[in-house]
């Protein structure tokens, strides 16, 4: 019998998890801990408004955070080690939380480069502390911002940048911004949106490393040449926050290796960006980083924690994977999965209009429906992706889509 | 129940459409047009569906 359960991790999958427990009727103690002592929020608005200048932190808030969901919360409290054998969470401090269930949640951590944290005017942009911290850098008029990395991070503060009317500089290593995922074609498109908007677009550039004493002075490049800057922001991705479970026994391998429910252990699940599960969908364990997935993740790992006392049996985790991002007046979706090694096809529009739809096909079905701007047509042909439909009837039907 | 979008917050994310087209729709002008803001009680489980995966939160259900 399940009378108490510890979430670690309190942004968005962790409090769907606890949200969804005490929908599902739990009335058992829930425990939430965060190393952020900040009210648990939303991280989306950290690179688009809350950067512009547009929103305050109280705007970003997470909905589950507003309701009264009687939770033992303790934030601004890291976890620092998990213990199976008595069932019980290590905090700093030293205090210890006793679960029957847990939810690990930590999510991930933003990637830095050599130097990063000891130079001044150097930026991840992960929490809400790092987006107030860069923002007080911007309002203070840098003469230009070098952003590293033309992911979806690095890619969104380019854009809030020029938003701003910052001079910006955007260095990605690969070919093209989102090579691997997105493939040759769509992700030259990436990089000439930020052109429209007079980015300094540098592609196929190695970062080397940073230059400047106790403030960045400059990015030093592979080829030795020195991009001068007072703000740097690295976007290079994240790491899964896994080390407090050194020692606990659960299985971590780029994130928590969880069953296709996501069971991490007896007692013990995961969700969100932490999380690596099978899925069933594109036969591989994957780790999504996507907002909707760990909402999705949150919900089923609640469900599963409550499912043997229930008597319930567990739901398989297998959402198509969706995401977004919004790039000045662009808004891109995906639905799905996209790869460079995928056949891609555009099925309405063109990448020349800015405004288009491409489908992504690997094993001769629809894997992937990416959207520049065509909302409605993404929301339409994502049924493709969850039925897998055969490749040439998934670009016949899309093309009949008016 | 009536279903509210805050035009404000909604960016036509189109997730509301995907999961309740009856009462969702962004057509191609891009705005996000409410078909029916009284939806039938059996459509609940869905708006509230739209509710928690709007990505901007801009979705509420005011009782009536």
């Amino acid at each position: 019998m399940i009378g108490s359960v510890v979430v670690v991790g309190a942004s968005l999958a962790g409090m769907h998890a606890a949200h969804t427990l005490r929908r599902e009727g739990f009335d058992g103690r829930v425990s939430v801990v965060d190393a952020d002592d900040a009210t648990p929020y939303d991280r989306p608005p950290l690179s688009k408004q809350l950067l512009a200048g547009e929103w305050d932190p109280d705007r970003i808030v997470l909905p589950a955070a507003r309701e009264d969901l009687d939770l033992d919360l303790h934030l601004g409290r890291r976890a620092m080690g998990l213990d199976r054998v008595e069932r019980l969470v290590r905090l700093d401090g030293g205090d210890r939380l006793g679960f029957d269930g847990l939810v690990v949640a930590t999510g991930a951590s933003a990637r830095g480069l050599p130097r990063s944290e000891e130079l001044d005017g150097v930026h991840v942009l992960r929490t809400l502390d790092d987006c107030l911290r860069l923002r007080t850098a911007l309002d203070d008029h840098p003469s230009r911002v070098v952003v590293v990395g033309a992911g979806f991070i690095g890619a969104e503060v380019a854009a809030t940048c020029r938003g701003r009317g910052l001079e910006v500089t955007l260095l990605e290593a690969a070919p093209v911004p989102l090579e691997r995922s997105l493939g040759p074609m769509v992700g030259a498109v990436m990089a000439d949106v930020h052109r429209d908007h007079g980015v300094d677009v540098r592609l196929g550039v190695g970062v080397d490393g940073l230059e400047g004493a106790d403030h960045v002075e400059g990015v030093r490049l592979a080829d030795g040449s020195v991009i001068e800057a007072e703000v740097v922001v690295i976007g290079i991705g994240v790491t899964p926050n896994v080390g407090w479970l050194a020692g606990s026994g659960l299985n971590v391998d780029d994130g928590v290796v969880c069953d296709d429910t996501l069971l991490a252990a007896p007692g013990v699940v995961a969700a969100g960006d932490v999380a690596r599960w099978p899925s069933a969908r594109y036969g591989e364990y994957l780790r999504v980083e996507h907002w909707e997935t760990a909402i999705e993740m949150g919900e089923v790992a609640a469900r599963r924690l409550l499912a043997e006392d229930r008597g319930v049996e567990p739901t398989r985790f297998d959402a198509v994977p969706w995401f977004w991002s919004d790039q000045y007046d662009r808004k891109i979706q995906l639905a799905g999965r996209s790869s460079a090694d995928d056949d891609v096809e555009v099925v309405h529009g063109s990448l020349d209009e800015r405004r288009f739809v491409a489908l992504y096909g690997r094993d001769g079905s629809v894997a992937g429906v990416l959207g520049m701007n065509r909302p409605a047509h993404v929301a339409r042909l994502r049924p493709l992706v969850e039925s897998r439909v055969p490749w040439d009837e998934g670009l016949a039907a899309a093309r009949e889509m008016p | 129940m009536r279903v509210v979008v805050d035009f404000d917050l909604c960016e036509s994310n189109a997730i509301c459409m995907g999961i309740a087209p009856e009462v969702f729709e962004v057509r191609d002008d891009d705005f996000l047009y409410v078909l029916n803001e009284t939806p039938p009680e059996e459509m609940r489980p869905r708006i509230e569906e739209a509710v928690q995966r709007c990505p901007k939160q801009a979705i509420s259900i005011v009782e009536e």
